[in-house]
């Protein structure tokens, strides 16, 4: 495959034509928030909306999971538009997730914190207020929990379940704020047809969903994703 | 795709659907006998037109005159229906306004029997005479022009040959004997502009289509009408569907689609029908569906009931929902011209945009471009709505002021009341103050105010309205009806709702205000689709246009239009308040109006539950009952 060479933050790269540009970044040890991107799949979701980038010669910020590397292209992932814009989506998803760290079996191995820790910005939100949804936890499947007010929408546990597992035990419901990732009539997850493959835990980058019985991580570890 | 047939013989197979449909419009019009026309689009039913429909079927029944009753779409003049149109030989068409069971009774009686034409009853003539005035002596007639409105209300839209009678299907039969690339060469020469919104060059966009690679193509035509305020897509639909699918037809020849969707929210069950009875008139008359008029083109359209999301009027969304997933829209690039239904390339347009492509087609581009301003060409159909004398649908050319709109064809604010703003463009629009009344209305020039052409809503405030609880209710709008996939708008509108929440209750910070402002911007900037990027807009004109009205609410907690609940108290003047009179009283739903030892009225403020009951029941020689703002200003009530 041919490759493109690129610059992104002043250093060059190169990336197989037609690769996404967050992949690109990544691949190559340059970190661009994240959270509903997986690479496998090739129609990017785009709804998480903290992968800005700035890319000269557009007077916008892009989102880097939708863009297609281009030779000579020139990217910056510091500017202060693109983290403007990633700080302000990262403190709204916060302002409405339960944040429980201390007792969250994701943390040190969580996206979000990692999230924060790139962008300098607290968990918690500073000007936002809190607004939570106070759905019910989930713990009715035998291999796995599934807390929703954890949940940040990405979608990746469901393109996992319909893609790789082809099972498609949950899927999105209801709209807007109150939009969730839950099974055919909100049944519990231990009465769907779910065989507890986990591919969904392994994708989940906050502790919505993770693997019951699992225990917390102390030291520090990069994420699969 | 060439025809295979010799351009004379489609010509031929028209021109016989041309003489029967013209041979039974003058049947039915220009005979002898009088015609009644009742307008039956969802405005006039609501008014009670099927009523006045029914009232004139049995009372010409009774007299035995054979008379007949059709009954037509919306005129525009929405303000004054049920509408109905009496043409008598010998004498102009006379449009009666606001006619019940009672009048129809009469007017069979004294103008269709007897000869005296109820002038009571009388809005204006359709033509000019010398004994009623016709709607051209109206001032609005020097600012309207009507194109894509000519045949609403003068035609039955369930019937093809009144469209064909009045000159319809003809630009389908010219543009069949010409290739798409001239047609498309002449959409774009006329400088049509999409009417759903974003103002997308039209003929560009089936440039690319045509040009885009994959089978078959598409055309949708986009009739998911969501704005609150907005029914111009709704009435074109109901009263002349023909033209739209014609403009369709256009559309697919000058593409090379082979399938076609109408896309029409289910919630206009009016529009539906007709569009689906018109749909079955041009399969049987082959102006739809295989080898058109004997041509090589084939095209059918299927008509999908959108079911009741607001966000399925963005593109991607709608064709989400058309292949039926959930209707949530997705990132573009690629556009749909190149990418759309099922993954091949689809025309999107919106309802008025394709009724428009007959008349460029007919008529000529240059005749079209001469039309309107320099970037926006044409006319711009608004539904005026809220405060105006007016209301209903009009079209003018692009370029009107907005003050000609709504003082002179609009006939301006009703019960002296001042103007304060005008919404445009539904939830997605902003609120321009009185100092942009002289912005000609063009794509350009609103976008630069910070409101939206939009897809034609027009909501015209007065100084009763309140301007923070204006852009919450439109903030909550857009919160509800957010398909929830991206961050910004899921979760920045419900943290802006929030605050404005706050704000009309006396609870907001002024610091509030920075924040509201920098979220607003950054939901502008950072959402996946129209939806979100427009969402913010009326927060940003009313913190642009009225902040003073912010301010008022927060440091004073006080509504200065009275209109925020939370902020204001009712009170009964005492020296107004009549003492014989206990309208108020009976009127209160928690006897919270008592009379004092003088029988002055006086309300329990810990009782009253703000109704506003009492000040409608209060008589208007007292009009004693006032709102007033803050509530600490109410004296202290002597018992």
């Amino acid at each position: 495959m041919n490759q493109v060479t690129l610059t992104i933050n002043g250093i060059r790269i190169t990336a197989p034509e037609g690769e996404k540009l967050l992949w690109a970044a990544l691949d190559n040890g340059i970190y661009i928030p994240n959270l509903c991107g997986l690479k496998e799949n090739t129609e990017p979701l785009a709804a998480c909306r903290l992968c800005f980038v700035e890319i000269q010669g557009r007077n916008k910020p892009v989102t880097a999971c939708t863009e297609t590397v281009t030779e000579r292209m020139v990217v910056d992932t510091k500017g202060e538009q693109c983290l403007r814009l990633a700080k302000s989506g990262f403190e709204l998803l916060m302002a409405s997730h339960a944040l429980d760290c201390g007792h969250c079996l994701k943390n040190r191995n969580c996206e979000l914190q990692r999230i924060a820790h790139h962008l300098r910005v607290s968990l918690k939100p500073r000007i936002l207020r809190k607004i939570l949804r106070d759905l019910p936890v989930d713990d009715s499947h035998p291999a796995f929990i599934y807390d929703p007010n954890k949940c940040v929408l990405c979608g990746r546990c469901i393109w996992v379940c319909r893609n790789h597992v082809k099972s498609g035990v949950f899927g999105f419901a209801h709209r807007g704020f109150q939009r969730r990732v839950t099974t055919f009539g909100d049944e519990p997850m231990g009465r769907s047809d779910c065989d507890g493959c986990l591919e969904c835990v392994r994708v989940c980058p906050t502790g919505a969903l993770v693997e019951r019985g699992a225990v917390p991580r102390l030291g520090r570890t990069e994420p699969v994703y | 795709m060439r025809q295979g047939v010799p351009e004379g013989s489609l010509s031929t197979t028209f021109a016989s659907l041309q003489k029967n449909a013209l041979a039974r419009w003058q049947q039915e019009r220009s005979s002898a006998k009088p015609v009644i026309t009742v307008g039956t689009a969802t405005c006039g039913r609501a008014a009670g037109a099927l009523d006045v429909v029914q009232a004139f079927q049995d009372e010409l029944e009774r007299h035995g005159i054979d008379c007949p009753v059709i009954e037509v779409g919306c005129m525009g003049h929405c303000y004054a229906e049920p509408l109905v149109v009496i043409s008598k030989p010998f004498r102009p068409p006379i449009c009666y306004s606001r006619v019940n069971p009672v009048i129809a009774q009469r007017l069979v009686r004294e103008y269709i029997l007897g000869d005296d034409p109820c002038l009571e009853f009388v809005l204006g003539a359709l033509e000019p005479n010398d004994l009623i005035p016709s709607f051209q002596d109206f001032p609005r007639a020097a600012y309207e022009q009507k194109l894509l409105l000519k045949n609403c209300g003068h035609i039955n839209p369930l019937d093809i040959d009144h469209y064909i009678a009045n000159g319809g299907y003809t630009a389908l039969v010219k543009a069949l004997q010409s290739p798409p690339a001239h047609i498309i060469s002449e959409i774009k020469k006329s400088g049509l502009r999409g009417r759903g919104g974003a103002g997308f060059s039209t003929g560009e966009k089936w440039e690319v289509c045509n040009g885009a690679q994959g089978r078959p193509k598409y055309v949708i035509c986009n009739g998911d009408e969501g704005d609150p305020g907005a029914f111009m897509d709704r009435s074109i639909l109901e009263s002349d569907p023909h033209s739209v699918l014609e403009g369709m037809v256009i559309a697919a020849y000058a593409v090379g689609a082979r399938y076609g969707y109408l896309y029409i929210r289910a919630e206009y069950p009016l529009a539906v029908e007709h569009t689906r009875i018109a749909l079955a008139q041009a399969r049987k008359y082959n102006l739809l569906g295989k080898h058109i008029l004997g041509s090589d083109f084939s095209f059918d359209v299927t008509l999908f009931e959108g079911s009741g999301a607001f966000v399925c009027g963005e593109e991607t969304a709608l064709i989400s929902s058309l292949e039926g997933k959930s209707g949530m829209p997705r990132h573009r690039p690629p556009y749909p011209a190149v990418s759309g239904l099922n993954g091949k390339p689809t025309v999107i347009n919106n309802v008025k945009t394709l009724a428009s492509v007959p008349h460029i087609i007919n008529r000529g581009a240059d005749w079209f471009a001469g039309i309107g301003t320099e970037t926006s060409k044409g006319t711009a159909v608004f539904a005026l709505a809220g405060k105006i004398v007016s209301t209903g649908l009009i079209e003018v050319p692009m370029g009107t002021t907005l003050r000609q709109v709504i003082f002179d064809v609009g006939s301006g604010i009703p019960n002296n009341k001042n103007f304060k703003a005008v919404q445009i463009g539904g939830p997605s629009g902003g609120c321009l103050p009185e100092s942009s009344l002289d912005l000609p209305v063009d794509f350009n020039s609103l976008t630069g105010a910070g409101a939206m052409m939009g897809s034609g809503g027009m909501v015209v405030l007065d100084e009763d309205d309140c301007m923070v609880e204006i852009a919450r209710y439109f903030l909550e709008f857009t919160q509800r009806e957010s398909c929830g996939k991206c961050t910004f708008c899921r979760l920045g509108t419900r943290q802006m709702l929030s605050i404005l929440d706050d704000i009309t209750k006396g609870k907001g910070k002024l610091k509030n205000l920075e924040t509201l402002e920098r979220l607003a911007e950054d939901v502008k900037a950072g959402s996946l689709c129209g939806l979100g990027k427009t969402a913010p807009n009326p927060i940003l004109t009313t913190l642009r246009y009225f902040r003073n009205e912010y301010i008022a609410h927060i440091v004073e907690k006080r509504c200065p239009s009275l209109m925020c609940r939370d902020l204001l108290t009712y009170y009964i003047l005492p020296d107004k308040c009549e003492r014989s009179c206990d309208a108020c009283v009976g009127s209160c739903a928690v006897e919270a109006i008592t009379p004092n030892k003088q029988r002055i009225k006086v309300i329990d403020q810990d009782k009253c539950t703000k109704c506003d009951m009492c000040r409608v029941a209060c008589p208007v020689q007292y009009n004693a009952v006032v709102k007033l703002s803050p509530p600490q200003k109410v004296p202290v009530a002597s018992k």
